[in-house]
């Protein structure tokens, strides 16, 4: 490729592919191309690629094929400290900060030879004070990480990569950790940046975001790259579309939707996320019998902690919830399984299953003190055996030995046995939350298909799902949340794709007309 | 008049107890650092079991008590770098490490012990170090004989706390080693080395140890036995906790830990206290049951990743 | 049962069981260099230890009764260790039972002998129990990490000990450090005279088959394994993690509490201050050895009895210190878990 003789362009992501153990292709021949000084947004759904894509950049994988040029020089990274080392910064969705050290001491770290003594930090504490000063960024290098907020402990993230003399900075979905008001502080800031002349590459779900603040957009998909474009030409709805569109495969059999009565209700819940922030506000839905109610959005809008709110494993607040027409008190939450929830969690690994256990075990998991799995405390193993026979001829779970480690087991597989298990329950009420993440496209298929038959079999069906194109696929409604809120309520018809696309990133059907 | 005996129990008290609690203060602050890096040592006890043997067997033979010292200081390197082998490189449970560190310890020396002098004949104390008096403070009333009166060993702490404290908090090596046990994915993302931070911290823990185990024959007994350390390197770990942690904090709850030991040996020569002298052997073990449960772990964290290896 | 499904296990069984017998060679191996340094003739040391072990039927019963309180200690460890739990303290829990038992067979001797014999070993087995649970109540309520609490109430036992055995239970004439002997009543039956051999040997036999089929056929033992794997899905999965810990640690402490009060209704009849020469960490080198299996205890507990045995008679006949044990038990302990990690990692590679 020859190189790039434009003077304006500070970077040029060429042709990226980036895959991933268990046929994940995150990345399959992205092009990037970011004029210097300017604010560029990667925008996309999740699972469009964009992280990895930085993350490439930032020398934290290397890619399979492609090639980057940063400044007219091929570059070639093969771990942070080179991005760092040729003024590449990146701000994280995980901030890399160490809590219990004080900011300077963040910002030094890893700067000095070992024997380098310390005794003096003011230089390194004045010069972190004029860059905050400079910056408006408001931050006390003698603080610690940890008494900070969140807000404050991007902004130490952000002075880090400034101080290391970063031309190229790059944030990762950066308001998602931030209030409103907090946002609206970082978008100025990083116009003011821009304007000093730093180029800017900002990763963003958010369509108002991208308007506000971006000179140019580029749109990622299913690992491509559909287009860039100059944010003054277009709009959100356009830009939905692209981030969105495309014919939603709907080769699934469902029969027409005939909703009973209401099996699970909910009426105002709020649940508060593990930094104490609120995640999901004021939220309330019904579902039906033989309905399923689809939750879109993007990831890390309140759905995790919607889920293990009504799973009983994380603390919430709600005025009624109500299953099967029993009111549900705090406590039992806890053990909705016995009142007849059934849950698929969205981590299988963590929650799901236990990995050491041979698959049969696995099958019990719930179920392995009650009759006729155990007699007097034993384990009755023909019992349990057979069961676990049944199941994976049911489920077509590829399975070499049910007595094997279910780690062993393909992601799909797994998946099938957390699906099974739950399934043969007969569950009234079933709360599946990324049911499809990370497996292959044989168990897709066929978990979309029980869960249809779960429905018209008279189960009540909330699904949780990243993935816009399941959701049309399966849902009888559509709710949208958006930081923890309903924005809408959305038919599954494909014409209301672009509907969906600005709900779920964060406009108002009204607003966006 | 009373008065005068309770001041002098009370000198020899506090007299013995810096010297009691020298051979943990070392362990502990040594395994401050491993800590504090994120690798925790149970094998203490066995590596200052060899320690003590290297530094005693070198110092025999050679009839050179600094060599002994040297000795003791290699052999407790040479443990660290394999304890870290296992325990970063193979990423081994570190417990079962130290567990097994405490077993081979405890074989080594004994063997080693028993077929080289056991046997001998020949008489095996060594001069040991003997009691340095600072000129004019040493003649002080009660604080001359408490503060000034012991072995250069003792004094050495005050040397090891704040080069400890200097190294861990005034260096770029220090940062790097807190960095590492709390968060070992930022200081990977920054070029540090998370691996070596870990090595250099377990081997510098490992010859603190040693060193410990080293007082033990060349200052406070003269000569090696089987049950010189008995559980010093295990209640180095609570005083680890206990110190929050900090190398000056293992110093104070050291010297807690050395007032038991010196209590325990003077009430037991005191004819009139009808204490069985098994409960005073007791008190220094039933204290650190009585730290570890009273001190609320919620005030003080341990490093974050303490236990867990580094993938 | 058809014979593919045996031959698949006796396979998988096989894959798994090979690291003890790898492990052993190389420790006997590092262990010879030691020898050599030192100036003994490994060769000639190793062969006074096997002599020693197995040389006649007098020997080899040895062996099983050296291995007797391994195999106790070790099956409650394999529970333990199971449940993640660092038990450090058979030492403690060991003399704790002995303790009990001992006072127990002193003074409710007059008892007939079908009562006696089971009070003494349920006395042991609850006294190690509860010395066990202490450690337990201490994590699940403090926090007080389980290595070092169960390693001072090590001590606090020896201690306690070490002062009934001068003190208030001191045999009459005082003469030495122990106690009376336990009543007659009490003592285990030595069935193969002129050996030592005593039906305590079976009961571990039968214990270490009991935790077996607790650990891997009870749904208690499904809890138990599901907490030291993973407490957070085995809480999910409504399994209460605190009191799986409290019961991991009674049943590991019980089980050493019990071999403390087989060896002195055994063995000694008596409690003295050294009823136990370190079964207590040796007990942690069985249980590892096999993978914290309680079956695969009794073949690792008679291995390392017999690697005891045998040095006894080593430092006897060779004059090699018998405590290079040790340091051959964490030779085993390293290399296996140093292998391990090895069959783990080419496993994955496998894939």
């Amino acid at each position: 490729m020859p190189k790039n003789n434009d003077p304006q362009t500070i970077l040029r992501m060429e042709e990226i592919h980036k895959s991933f153990p268990g046929g994940v292709f995150a990345n399959r021949g992205v092009n990037l191309e970011v004029r210097q000084g300017e604010i560029h947004c990667l925008l996309g759904e999740n699972g469009a690629g964009k992280t990895v894509l930085m993350s490439v950049l930032y020398g934290l994988y290397k890619p399979d094929a492609g090639c980057i040029y940063y400044k007219n020089e091929k570059f070639d990274v093969h771990n942070p400290k080179d991005a760092i080392q040729n003024r590449i910064g990146m701000v994280h969705q995980h901030f890399m900060l160490v809590e219990t050290l004080s900011v300077a001491e963040n910002i030094i770290l890893g700067q000095y030879k070992p024997w380098k003594v310390l005794n003096n930090l003011d230089p390194v504490i004045k010069k972190i004070q004029q860059m905050s000063k400079d910056y408006s960024l408001n931050v006390d290098p003698t603080s610690l990480v940890k008494d900070l907020s969140v807000g404050e402990q991007q902004r130490v993230e952000i002075l880090k990569a400034l101080y290391h003399g970063a031309d190229l900075l790059i944030l990762d979905e950066p308001t998602a950790v931030l209030t409103p008001q907090e946002s609206e502080n970082l978008l100025d800031f990083l116009r003011q940046l821009a304007d000093k002349g730093l180029t800017i590459v900002f990763i963003t779900h958010k369509l108002e975001e991208v308007m506000q603040i971006s000179d140019r957009v580029t749109i990622l998909r299913d690992g491509k790259t559909i287009a860039t474009v100059n944010t003054k030409e277009t709009n959100p709805r356009e830009l939905a579309k692209m981030m969105v569109g495309r014919d939603v495969l709907m080769n699934l059999t469902k029969k027409e939707k005939q909703p009973g009565r209401i099996i699970f209700s909910v009426k105002n819940l709020n649940v508060n996320d593990e930094r104490g922030l609120p995640a999901v506000r004021n939220f309330s839905f019904d579902v039906h019998e033989r309905e399923i109610v689809g939750i879109a959005g993007v990831s890390g809008n309140g759905q995790s902690e919607l889920a293990l709110a009504l799973a009983g494993l994380m603390e919430s607040e709600f005025d009624s919830i109500v299953l099967n027409d029993i009111s549900i008190t705090k406590r039992d939450l806890t053990r909705l399984n016995q009142l007849g929830m059934a849950h698929i969690p969205e981590d299988r690994q963590k929650m799901g299953l236990i990995l050491p256990f041979s698959v049969s075990e696995n099958f019990i998991a719930e179920t392995f003190n009650d009759r006729p799995f155990s007699k007097y405390g034993f384990l009755q193993f023909k019992t349990i055996k057979n069961y676990s026979q049944s199941l994976v001829k049911k489920f077509s779970i590829r399975v070499g030995d049910i007595d094997e480690e279910i780690a062993h087991l393909s992601g799909g597989n797994q998946q099938k046995v957390v699906v099974a298990r739950e399934l043969d329950r007969r569950p009234k009420f079933l709360l599946v939350n990324q049911p499809t993440r990370g497996i292959d496209i044989g168990a897709t298929e066929f978990v979309r298909q029980q869960i249809i038959a779960e429905r018209d079999g008279g189960a009540a069906i909330l699904l949780i799902s990243t993935d816009l194109e399941e959701i049309f696929a399966l849902s009888d409604r559509i709710l949208v949340m958006f930081e923890g809120r309903i924005m809408g309520e959305v038919s599954p018809n494909p014409d209301m794709i672009e509907q969906v696309g600005l709900l779920m990133a964060g406009k108002t059907i009204e607003s966006a007309l | 008049m009373e008065l005068i005996p309770s001041i002098l129990f009370l000198q020899s008290i506090l007299a013995a107890t810096w010297r009691m609690a020298t051979p943990i203060l070392y362990a502990a602050v040594g395994e401050v650092f491993s800590e504090k890096a994120g690798v925790i040592n149970i094998g203490l006890e066995g590596v200052m079991l060899i320690g003590a043997f290297s530094a005693y067997s070198v110092a025999f033979e050679s009839g050179s008590l600094w060599l002994g010292l040297l000795a003791a200081i290699l052999a407790g390197i040479l443990s660290g770098l394999i304890f870290a082998f296992f325990t970063i490189t193979i990423k081994a449970n570190q417990i079962v490490v130290g567990a097994a560190f405490n077993m081979i310890g405890m074989g080594i020396t004994g063997f080693l012990y028993r077929s080289m002098y056991a046997v001998s004949a020949v008489p095996l104390g060594l001069k040991t170090f003997q009691s340095v008096e600072i000129p004019f403070l040493s003649s002080i009333p009660f604080f001359g004989e408490v503060l000034f009166k012991h072995n250069i060993m003792v004094y050495g702490t005050l040397l090891v706390v704040p080069l400890a404290t200097f190294v861990l908090y005034k260096t770029a090596f220090g940062l790097s080693i807190r960095a590492v046990g709390e968060h070992p994915k930022a200081a990977d993302t920054v070029g540090v080395n998370v691996f070596r931070m870990r090595y250099l911290s377990v081997m510098i823990g490992t010859a603190l140890a040693a060193v410990g185990g080293a007082f033990l024959v060349l200052a406070y007994a003269d000569q090696f036995v089987e049950g010189v350390v008995s559980g010093r390197g295990f209640i180095a770990l609570a005083v680890v906790v206990f110190g929050r942690w900090k190398p000056w904090g293992a110093f104070w709850s050291s010297l807690l830990f050395g007032i038991f030991y010196a209590l325990q040996l003077r009430i037991q020569t005191m004819p009139d206290v009808n204490i069985p002298y098994q409960f005073l052997q007791a008190l220094p073990y039933l204290a650190t049951l009585l730290v570890l449960v009273g001190f609320n772990k919620r005030r003080v964290q341990a490093p974050k990743t303490l236990g867990v290896p580094y993938k | 049962m058809d014979f593919g499904s045996i031959k698949k296990r006796l396979l998988k069984f096989s894959r798994s069981a090979w690291t003890p017998f790898a492990a052993i060679p190389i420790a006997l191996g590092i262990g010879a260099i030691v020898l050599l340094i030192a100036g003994y003739n490994p060769l000639q040391a190793y062969a006074a230890m096997w002599q020693g072990a197995f040389k006649d039927r007098t020997a080899i019963t040895e062996v099983l009764i050296k291995a007797t309180p391994l195999i106790f200690i070790g099956a409650g460890l394999a529970v333990a260790f199971r449940c993640s739990i660092w038990n450090i303290g058979a030492e403690g829990q060991f003399y704790a039972g002995a303790v009990a038992a001992t006072a127990v067979g002193i003074y409710l001797g007059d008892l007939p002998r079908f009562l006696l014999v089971p009070l003494v070993l349920i006395a042991g087995a609850s006294s190690g129990a509860l010395w066990g649970m202490l450690a337990a109540f201490l994590k699940n309520r403090f926090g007080a990490n389980e290595v070092v609490t169960t390693i001072m109430l090590n001590y606090i036992a020896i201690f306690i000990t070490g002062w009934l055995v001068t003190g208030p239970m001191i045999e009459t004439e005082g003469l030495f450090a122990q106690t009376a002997k336990i009543s007659q009543n009490a003592w285990l039956w030595r069935f193969l005279p002129p050996t030592r051999l005593h039906t305590g040997f079976i009961l571990a036999l039968v214990l270490a088959v009991v935790l077996y089929i607790i650990i891997f056929k009870t749904s208690l033992g499904y809890t138990i394994r599901a907490v030291g794997i993973n407490p957070d899905a085995a809480r999910y999965a409504g399994i209460n993690v605190k009191r799986k810990v409290l019961l991991a640690m009674a049943i590991s402490g019980g089980a050493a509490g019990l071999g403390g009060a087989v060896e002195v209704s055994a063995i000694s009849y008596r409690l003295y201050q050294l009823i136990s020469p370190g079964y207590g960490f040796d007990g942690i080198a069985v249980s590892l050895l096999v993978n914290n299996n309680p079956l695969g205890v009794i073949f690792s507990g008679i291995l390392f009895g017999a690697l005891r045995s045998g040095a006894e008679v080593m430092q006897m006949n060779a004059k090699v210190p018998s405590v290079l044990v040790f340091l051959i038990q964490g030779l085993v302990v390293l290399s296996v878990v140093a292998f391990g990690v090895y069959s783990y990692v080419s496993k994955e590679k496998e894939e």
